[in-house]
Parts: structure tokens; sequence; C-alpha cells
């Protein structure tokens, strides 16, 4: 069991109380808040451990909370919400929120996302080596392990790899990726991510028609998946 | 179909025959005054008024009327202005050169003119376009909130349910198909709203009118919205014997239910919904009375609109249920009105014409 504090920032009562129902029973202690500006000041007194936000609230746009909840939370914020095009989830991973997730969700998918969620927090402040069941990244020997053997890598492979471990669990969006591997004037060059992430799929899948570790987001970016 | 004309005239589309005849009579007629007055105005005078017409002309009619125009009025003015007059023959250089200006300025007139009003036909339909584009955007986002927040608490608790039953108390199993059950309701009743529009849109509404007893109705009504009214306090001012009115039932009941619900949805918790409902002579009055925030004065005129939300309000809603209660109410050559009360809050009032018949009467027979 865990003990992680999550606030619920939605302004529909049922869905606070299926999440309620939800999350206590998984062992999570749950606080929430129907307006934006409660959610904020809740955020502040609170100090949850995550958030999941609504960008559809009455008082004020989601989009503009998170912006404003990040300015000084640093803990994973995870937007649910019944706004599923592909705009609005790049605009809000771009925001700083760590996942995205539409109305209607499973919950076990939620549950999923929120543990994947908690544990990249976690990691970002460990070691340099990042390790997953069957993975291995030595961020300080640059050095790759999957099931003991080590991978060779070029420069680049092991630039984009390592940005996805670190970010485990989480959707990066193709500008996201290509600005921290490339720089920011390849922004939209998104041919270089698909032929890089095409070799890397070779390298570390295995079978690179159906990825297990590095998901495609379409239309949106990609999602790191190794502890699952 | 109208036509729009530049500077924002409309006039009904004319037939391609009828546009033709009236260039010509047109014509003849403008030739005919100038020609009256030919001993008092220069030619030039006359040229500078045929192209005027010419010009109004271009500005209602398609292009092949107006050439028609064009090249009636050069031939016009040639044959019976331009000295020598009644003849095709032009002596002097100088006219030679004004009829050939005159033909070019006549045609370009009627190009130009004809063109403008295509663009801005074209700038128009553009307009037109991105109008009902944000109008389905708005629609959709709204719908979508509409619809998928009761799918996802169905489909949440659903999967919580079924997975975790062992770690749910009896109370949070009650509590989440009680969520379960709230939810499907209120998706039956959104897509009950857009059948219901659909049923306007098409203009097939025929009310089934019968006998209805208002005090049956309300508590019927009210009786289907329970769990949504815990919150708030409820009125009802209805004489019992109160006449029968000739009503369809069930589009009266979406009315009223519509009204009731609206009222709980967008005023706060504890506040009093008085619901009345009297006869005047042959009319039913009805009015759904609350003392919430009430309406801003400027939105009241588009309360009723298909899709029309409140500015600053709450998020969900489709913006539907106000404007089936109109065209529910109206299928009943009925209106209504909505105004702010003096002391807070909004009242809607219906006003139906009605057949009735007293109670007593039924009572006695």
């Amino acid at each position: 069991m865990n003990s992680d504090n999550i606030l619920v920032i939605d302004d529909e009562a049922q869905i606070r109380k299926l999440l309620n129902i939800t999350l206590q029973s998984n062992g999570y202690k749950v606080a929430h808040s129907a307006t934006g500006g409660e959610g904020l000041s809740a955020a502040a007194t609170q100090q949850p451990d995550l958030v999941i936000l609504d960008l559809g609230l009455p008082d004020e746009n989601g989009h503009v909370v998170l912006k404003k909840l990040r300015e000084w939370f640093t803990k994973p914020v995870i937007i649910l919400s019944v706004q599923s095009g592909e705009e609005d989830i790049v605009k809000a991973l771009d925001n700083g929120a760590n996942d995205y997730l539409v109305k209607p969700f499973r919950t076990g998918e939620l549950l999923a996302r929120i543990r994947s969620a908690l544990r990249g927090a976690a990691i970002e402040t460990n070691s340099p080596v990042i390790q997953y069941k069957t993975f291995e990244i030595d961020l300080v020997a640059r050095t790759v392990k999957i099931n003991n053997e080590v991978l060779k890598l070029t420069v680049t492979q092991y630039a984009l790899l390592a940005l996805f471990a670190k970010n485990e669990g989480k959707v990066l969006t193709y500008q996201y990726v290509l600005r921290e591997v490339w720089g920011p004037e390849y922004t939209n060059q998104l041919q270089y991510l698909r032929v890089f992430v095409a070799q890397l799929r070779k390298k570390i899948e295995k079978n690179p028609d159906r990825p297990e570790y590095i998901i495609t987001e379409s239309g949106i970016g990609y999602r790191f998946v190794a502890s699952e | 179909m109208n036509v729009q004309l530049p500077f924002g005239l409309t006039l009904n589309r004319l037939s391609k025959r009828s546009q033709y005849l009236i260039s010509i009579v047109t014509v003849l007629s403008v030739s005919g005054i100038c020609f009256s007055l030919h001993n008092y105005i220069g030619v030039e005078i006359v040229a500078f008024i045929q192209l005027l017409t010419l010009t109004v002309i271009a500005m209602f009619f398609d292009i092949l009327p107006v050439l028609l125009t064009a090249f009636l009025s050069v031939v016009i003015w040639q044959f019976f202005f331009l000295k020598p007059m009644f003849d095709w023959h032009i002596v002097d250089t100088a006219d030679e050169i004004m009829l050939s200006m005159y033909f070019v300025i006549a045609l370009l007139n009627a190009v130009l003119t004809y063109k403008i009003r295509q663009i801005e036909k074209i700038a128009r339909q553009k307009e037109e376009k991105a109008q009902v584009l944000k109008l389905y955007n708005t629609l959709l986002s709204s719908l979508s909130h509409e619809l998928r927040t009761p799918i996802a608490t169905i489909i949440g608790s659903t999967d919580t349910l079924l997975t975790d039953a062992n770690k749910l108390t009896a109370d949070d199993q009650q509590n989440l198909l009680l969520e379960i059950s709230i939810a499907s309701l209120r998706l039956n009743r959104q897509v009950e709203n857009l059948l219901n529009m659909s049923r306007l849109e098409s203009g097939f509404i025929e009310p089934k009118k019968d006998w209805c007893d208002m005090n049956e109705l309300v508590y019927d009504v009210l009786k289907h919205l329970d769990e949504q009214l815990k919150s708030h306090s409820i009125q009802i001012d209805i004489d019992e014997n109160l006449s029968l009115f000739k009503l369809d039932y069930g589009l009266m009941e979406q009315v009223l239910h519509n009204l009731i619900y609206n009222a709980v949805q967008y005023t706060p918790c504890d506040s009093v919904i008085k619901i009345s409902a009297e006869s005047e002579g042959d009319t039913l009055v009805i009015k759904v009375e609350d003392n919430g925030h009430g309406f801003p004065e400027e939105e009241i005129d588009r309360a009723f609109d298909k899709f029309y939300r409140l500015k600053n309000t709450k998020a969900g809603g489709t913006g539907l249920g106000l404007s089936i209660v109109k065209g529910f109410v109206e299928a009943h050559k009925g209106t209504i009105t909505l105004h702010n009360n003096i002391h807070g809050g909004a009242t809607f009032t219906i006003r139906i014409p009605a057949e009735t018949m007293l109670l007593k009467t039924v009572k006695n027979e």
C-alpha cells in the first residue's frame, strides 16, 4: 500500500466521487476541489504528491490553472479531460503536464499512469543509474544494458534513449524531444525523430513493429514504458 | 431566396427573364425621359445618366442582362442622341472617339460592378462558413463534455467495481452503483434533448393534445428530478381546483423538466424554486421562479437561442434545454418570456392558449 496524497481538481461531482472511491481503495489519500481557484490554494496548502486536473473548469481555463500551478509545483500533474484534440493534449504537455488521459478512461489505465508518474518523480531525485526490470541506463558511464547485455548506440541514439528513460511513463511531445536532443532549431524536423526512433526500436524492441518500450502517442509524441 | 447586394441591400432573386425585361424597360424609360429633355440637356449629360442607370442595374442583376443593358444604352445613345440624330452614321471624329469611350466605359462599368458583387459574395460565404464552423466547434465541445462525463463515470465505476471489488467497502460499492445510475439518467436526458432538438429542427412537432391536470404534471416532473432537487427547496402554487387544459402531456413534461432542471443547475444550493400555474381566461400561465443570481440583462434575449450558453457559466450543458422549451411552447402556439426579479433570481413565464375544462364539471359528472 502507498500513502501518496492526490489532489483532484474537477468540477464534476460524479468524477470526483468516482476518483475518490477508486483512489482511496488503492491506498491513496485523496483531496478534491471543484474550481481552479480552490485547486490552486489546495495544492499550495496540502502539498499533494500528484495532481489530477480537469481542463474544463468553471472559473478558469484548465490550461491557465496548469500554468499557474507549474510556476511552483514540481510534482506530477495528470490531465483528465473530455477534450481529446491533439492541440489540447500537446498544449497541456507543453505547459508541464506529465500525462494526459481522455475521459472516458479506464480506471486501471489511470492507476497505471499515476504509479508511473509517481515513480518518475522519485527517479528524478535519485542516482545517476536508472534501472527498470530489464533495463539499466548509467547516465555517468553513458551505457545502456538490456537483460545485462550492453547495447551499442550512437551518440544521438543514446541521447534519445536517455531522455526517454529519464521520463519513463511520461508522454513527450515531438517538439520537446527534438528540442532536447537536436536543439531548438530542429523542432519541425519530425523526420529525424521518426528515423532515430525506428533505429532504437530495432535495437531494443523484441518486435519493432509492435513496440513495448517506445509507444507512439499518435499525433502527440512518444511514451517510454519500461516498468509495467 | 434572397440576394445580398452591396451596401447591405437585399432583394428577392428575380428570374432571368424578369431581369432582362426590367433591364430593357429601364433603359427604354430612362432614354425616353432623356429624349423628351434633349433640347435642354447636352448629349454628354445623357451619357452620364445612362451610365448611372447601367451601374444601378449592375448592382442588382446578373452579368448577361447587365451586358445587354450596356449594349442597348450604347446603341440608343448613338442613334437617338449623337448628332446626326436617327442616323447610324458618325460624322465627327470627336464623336467617334466619344462613342468608343462610352462603349468601353459602359462595359467596364458593367463588368467591374459585377466583379465587386462576386468578391463580396465570396467574402460573405467565407464569413458564414467560419461562423458555422465556430458554432459546430462550440456544439461539439459542449456535447462531448455532456456525453463523455457520464460515460466516464459509468466506465470508471464499473471498472473499479469489477477489478477492485475486494478493496471496496459495502458503502463504496453502493455509492459507485448510485453514480452509475445518476450518470445513466444524465446520459438519457442528453440523448432525449438531442432527439427533441432534431424533432424541432425537422419541423414536424405536432402536439397530441389531451386533457392535462397541471398538478399531476408538475408532481410527475418533480418525481423524476428527485435526486437533483435534494439541494434545493421547491414551492408549488397550483390551485387544486385549477381547470384541466388540453395540452400535449409529453411535451409539457419536457418543458417543465428542462426549466426546473435548469433552475437547479444554475442557482446556488438551498435556493428556492417556485412553480405556479393558473388560468387567465382561455390561457394557461405557468411560472417557474427562483431566487438565485438571475440572468445577466444583456444575455436575456439570447437565453433561448440554440446552443447558446451564458458567458461565465459553469462547464457543461449543451445549450439545448431552453431552446427546446421555447420550441415546445411555440408548438402549442404559446409564448415564453424570461425576466429578472426585482429582489434577485429569475422568472420564466409561459402563456399557452388552451381549451379548458373546469374540474368541478368533471367531478360532478
